[in-house]
């Protein structure tokens, strides 16, 4: 019993995961979309995302499904609890996914739809940062329900982390523009990624440095044993890969920036969990809490066990077909 | 704007106008998805170009009409949790799973294949192109499949018990909650409106572009296919239309009650109500234009059969009389619309005037909407006929919504009406230009910039400049 909530919990986070690397980078691409020049750079930025942004974004429904199917009492508690963001962040996805499509269409309103793609963008980055940084400033919860009010996900922190979110998804973008393009477009990207490794760097310093100071638990966990030995890894292990991202930008490895973006955020996943583990309302509720009953566990996940293999399988294979260099006419 | 109404309402409004927007996309796109499907495979069997054309013109309104359908659909997926978080707490270990599938088995399998769809077909080749499309097509149908079991099964609940923590938790069977009474006879009838209001729009599209140029053989060849599938799935629909009903009134009473406007029992054969205004106050149905009999005969197969109406059912468990009344009047007369067009369209074929009646093709180009117009009114008749509850028997509507304050939701409501009708009506416009333009022989599969790719189809010419 227990063993299988660990196991979806496990499944979720990484669910969350791979939206996180998928869409991070789409939207960073949306994010430093005015940085470049009207014409061949912005479709040949759109280009290298458009085949796969879709199913980059159906992790996020997967997360969400797959919390209320695993966690509903955690879907039922933090959904409320953050309505002002994450209804922000649903009308920026609408921004941001339909854009792909009518920018082509409507060439005499493409400026508007690229502003449309950017900002809409933006907004979903950082309400996703703020949900994040207000789950972990922690949400009062009254028996099984939310008990604050709307506004209580605004702080200084929350703001904190949505801008931290901005920031990592933008130089997840502009790695990957790096590694997809060539010419002007990947000589403008790795311009933009140097000031972004450095304020990516800044902002897992700020974020770690605040955390521990929310809440109690946050602090035990980090400065008491065993929490110390990762504790005392991470800021060796982050200053070590920042430094090999800041090589790498000058570097011939095209793919190298992108990969170093993705173990900066896998480490701050880790350390993420390692602040709220075994809770999934931190300081409130824990996994085992809001658990679905065994019957649905064991029925999901003999689907899960099935269909997430082959739902890499075939997304490894679609952008197998899109493989290698974006070249300037695009699929477009 | 919203200031007299209560959370409870805002909420209800919010999902009614998110969700019957979002609707209108897959009830499209599913029909869609599997009428490309027939485009590509008939292309790949029989080599004619027009098919191979008519794929790529309709495949540009299926990349629209479907990025729609996912941002529009991505709001549900989250709403159940932002505003029906008790309902989301209570019912998911049951509908959770249920939903997750969805995801695993329909959503990644059309955004994955999306892609090479829309912008793969000389990185493949032809028959690994008419794979994929045919992938995007299945996803759109097991979508259906499980979304739908959902919704019936909080029309027609089986297969829970009731956990300690007031939860309601599967019981040994999940087949028997996937297949729950309703569940058949919703999916069949849903997956059929979506075809013919697919057919509808296809067939308008045809018909005013036959009313300009009877030679297009683009136009031709889509109307005619158009027309077959109103002949022949219309009559199927009235038929399957009324098994749903049937099994309705064997679960929701007071649903065929209120569409029926019965307020009273009439124990020696109801009559059959075509219009009337209904009073829930007076408790009947003024300026009634009644056929003696005529519902029991529908209901019972018996002219004499009692039916009883809504005076057996408490005053508080009675949905709301007039909007299902007239939802259910709005579904059965489009439905009997296009049910007449294809039984016009079969004679006017065979006196070989499919192609020249411009009576025939002005009245397909007036229905062409009537699909959409039938499914939301379908729609809400079985949900606002499911009211008070919202699990019925189990969990009133009530007593499912999240702790949100008014303002919160009055403003969440305010925005989605504003960006829905901006977004969705830019991109409704958007698909109304490319429809606008007749299919053409070397139909492109992109027309706005760039060297196009239809290599493996037929070499096309790069067209410049999309006319608005």
């Amino acid at each position: 019993m227990t063993d299988l909530t660990v196991v979806w919990a496990a499944i979720i986070v990484f669910a969350i995961a791979a939206y996180v690397v998928m869409d991070g980078f789409d939207l960073g691409i949306g994010i430093l979309f005015p940085q470049f020049a009207v014409g061949g750079e912005r479709d040949m930025a759109m280009n290298s995302i458009a085949p796969v942004w879709d199913g980059n974004e159906t992790w996020l429904v997967l997360g969400g499904g797959g919390l209320l199917a695993a966690f509903p009492l955690a879907y039922a508690i933090v959904l409320p609890a953050l309505y002002a963001p994450l209804i922000g962040m649903l009308l920026g996805l609408i921004f941001r996914g339909v854009a792909f499509e009518f920018r082509w269409r409507d060439p005499g309103h493409r400026q508007f739809w690229d502003a449309a793609f950017c900002v809409g963008s933006l907004i979903a980055a950082m309400m996703q940062g703020i949900t994040l940084g207000a789950l972990l400033q922690g949400i009062e919860v009254e028996g099984r329900a939310y008990a604050g009010g709307w506004w209580d996900w605004l702080t200084p922190f929350s703001a904190m982390t949505g801008v931290s979110l901005i920031v990592g998804y933008a130089l997840l973008g502009s790695a990957w523009l790096i590694w997809k393009t060539t010419g002007p477009v990947q000589k403008h990207a790795r311009r933009l990624a140097r000031p972004l490794t450095i304020a990516m760097l800044i902002a897992i310093a700020a974020v770690s440095a605040a955390t521990p100071f929310l809440e109690g638990k946050y602090h035990e966990r980090w400065f008491a044993w065993p929490g110390v030995l990762a504790a005392a890894q991470m800021p060796l292990l982050i200053a070590l890969s920042g430094y090999i991202l800041w090589r790498a930008l000058r570097g011939h490895r095209d793919w190298l920036p992108f990969l170093m973006t993705l173990i900066l955020f896998g480490l701050s996943l880790v350390g993420l969990i390692i602040s709220i583990w075994p809770d999934i309302v931190p300081g409130r509720v824990t996994i085992w809490e809001a658990a679905a009953p065994e019957r649905s566990q064991i029925f999901m996940l003999i689907g899960t066990a099935v269909l997430v293999p082959l739902i890499l399988a075939y997304t490894f294979w679609a952008y197998w077909v899109f493989r290698g260099k974006v070249d300037e006419a695009g699929y477009h | 704007m919203f200031e007299s109404f209560d959370a409870l309402t805002l909420a209800r409004l919010q999902f009614a106008f998110t969700v019957s927007f979002h609707f209108i996309f897959p009830a499209f796109s599913i029909g869609l998805a599997s009428y490309l499907m027939v485009l590509e495979a008939l292309w790949l069997k029989t080599g004619h170009g027009v098919y191979a054309n008519l794929y790529r013109y309709w495949l540009k309104i299926f990349a629209l009409t479907f990025a729609m359908g996912v941002v529009s659909g991505i709001v549900m997926s989250y709403q159940f949790g932002t505003n029906w978080s008790v309902f989301s707490d209570k019912a998911g270990p049951v509908i959770g799973p249920l939903m997750a599938y969805e995801v695993l088995t329909a959503f990644f399998l059309e955004a994955g294949f999306l892609g090479v769809m829309l912008f793969g077909i000389n990185k493949v080749g032809p028959r690994l192109h008419f794979a994929a499309t045919c992938m995007v097509a299945l996803g759109t149908f097991i979508s259906a499949f499980w979304i739908l079991s959902v919704n019936s099964w909080m029309q027609t609940p089986t297969g829970y018990e009731i956990a300690a923590n007031g939860q309601l938790v599967p019981g040994p069977s999940w087949w028997t909650i996937i297949f729950n009474p309703s569940f058949p006879y919703r999916l069949t009838h849903t997956v059929i409106a979506a075809y013919l209001t697919t057919a509808m729009v296809v067939g308008a599209v045809a018909a005013w572009h036959l009313l300009k140029d009877q030679s297009n053989l683009g136009a031709r060849k889509m109307f005619s296919m158009a027309m077959w599938m109103a002949a022949l799935v219309a009559p199927v629909q009235v038929l399957v239309g009324d098994l749903h009903g049937l099994n309705t009134k064997e679960h929701q009473p007071a649903k065929v009650m209120a569409m029926e406007g019965h307020y009273d029992s009439h124990p020696e054969g109801a009559p059959l109500i075509l219009f009337g205004i209904p009073d829930s106050a007076a408790r009947q149905v003024r300026y009634a234009l009644q056929i003696p009999k005529a519902s029991s005969l529908i209901l019972e197969h018996d002219a004499n059969a009692p039916l009883a109406g809504l005076d057996t059912i408490p005053d508080d468990l009675e949905p709301p009389v007039g909007v299902v009344f007239w939802a259910f009047r709005i579904m059965v007369g489009m439905g009997l619309a296009i049910l007449a067009l294809g039984a016009w369209s079969l004679i006017a074929r065979l006196r070989g005037s499919l192609y020249s009646s411009r009576a025939l093709h002005r009245t397909a180009w007036v229905l062409g909407p009537s699909g959409f117009i039938a499914v939301i009114a379908g729609w809400i008749t079985t949900e606002v006929g499911r009211q008070p509850w919202v699990i019925h028997g189990v969990l009133p509507t009530a007593q499912a919504v999240a702790p949100l304050d008014a303002p919160a939701v009055a403003t969440s409501l305010l925005a989605f009406i504003v960006v829905y009708f901006c977004v969705f009506g830019a991109g409704g416009w958007y698909i109304l230009r490319l429809m606008a333009k007749p299919p053409q022989r070397h139909e492109t599969a992109e027309p706005t910039r760039g060297p196009v790719r239809t290599a493996g189809i037929t070499p096309a010419p790069a067209v410049e400049g999309e006319r608005p």
